[in-house]
């Protein structure tokens, strides 16, 4: 039994360390603000949440405390995390911040031009 | 179904004074007798039997649960794939929720969905639009997920 949540820790702690690294590749690598926006809103928020994860199972293993505080941890991010993410991409889009040059369609762009000729 | 909820603990409270036992034992076997009480008496409230929401409830963490993993690994393509053909596009999704906190939980859903992002609400709540990493190959499936989000959102607020 403890072999098991001792694999499991380490399961948990490793891929949300893998998941931020790959959050940290897709900043770097793709081509907008907002498909970086995908990336930083998705990834980081389950690689924080396995991190928090595994601390917590790790510490109730070792010490026998359990740390709620780190499970409303979990639950703050969870519940944040896309809200930012919607946020500043929202921010970013209300600002004018051009979309990636491959982009194929735009329809929040169309309705803004239709409700400024009506108006 | 708050009120449901508060008749309930009430009627376990009753079951420990008609036990004269004050421990949490004895307040959690009358929560099961006032739930069966209550599911008996379910024609006479307004609203549905509340257990049937608190499955819903359940079921919309789970499905929260399990977008977010599959996001994840589809991010987690995307970002690792040698060459990046992706085509990014916004497009607008027309939503039936009404209320202010379903559409909140809507566009939570629908950003940790794989490959979608809430960039802004219309004025009157009725469309969403929505940043999409690849347009052509999910418009269709996506489509799909969202009713089943409705869906799933709607018999929590029904």
């Amino acid at each position: 039994m403890i072999v098991i949540f001792k694999f499991l820790i380490g399961l948990f702690v490793l891929s949300g360390a893998l998941l931020s690294l790959v959050t940290a590749f897709g900043l770097l690598r793709l081509p907008d603000v907002y498909t970086r926006n995908h990336a930083a809103s998705k990834s980081a928020t389950m690689g924080v949440m396995l991190v928090l994860l595994g601390a917590l199972l790790y510490a109730y293993l070792d010490t026998g405390h359990f740390h709620s505080r780190l499970l409303l941890g979990i639950a703050f991010i969870f519940m944040t995390s896309p809200v930012s993410g919607h946020l500043i991409s929202r921010a970013a889009y209300n600002s004018g911040v051009k979309l990636w040059g491959n982009s194929v369609r735009d329809d929040l762009a169309k309705q803004r031009k239709k409700t400024a000729n009506t108006r | 179904m708050a009120f449901q909820i508060l008749l309930n603990v009430f009627l376990a409270f009753i079951w420990m004074f008609l036990k004269t036992s004050y421990t949490p034992a004895t307040f959690f076997i009358g929560y099961f007798f006032g739930l069966l009480i209550i599911f008996t008496f379910r024609r006479f409230f307004s609203t549905n039997f509340y257990l049937n929401k608190v499955l819903a409830v359940i079921k919309l963490f789970l499905i929260f649960n399990k977008e977010l993993f599959l996001s994840n690994i589809a991010v987690l393509k995307v970002i690792l794939r040698p060459k990046l053909n992706i085509k990014p596009g916004i497009f607008a999704l027309p939503t039936e929720l009404t209320e202010d906190w379903e559409i909140t939980i809507l566009a939570n859903l629908i950003t940790l969905t794989p490959g979608t992002l809430v960039v802004d609400v219309s004025p009157d709540n009725k469309i969403l639009y929505v940043h999409a990493m690849n347009i052509d190959d999910t418009q269709e499936a996506i489509d799909s997920i969202k009713n089943s989000f409705e869906k799933a959102i709607m018999e929590v607020s029904r």
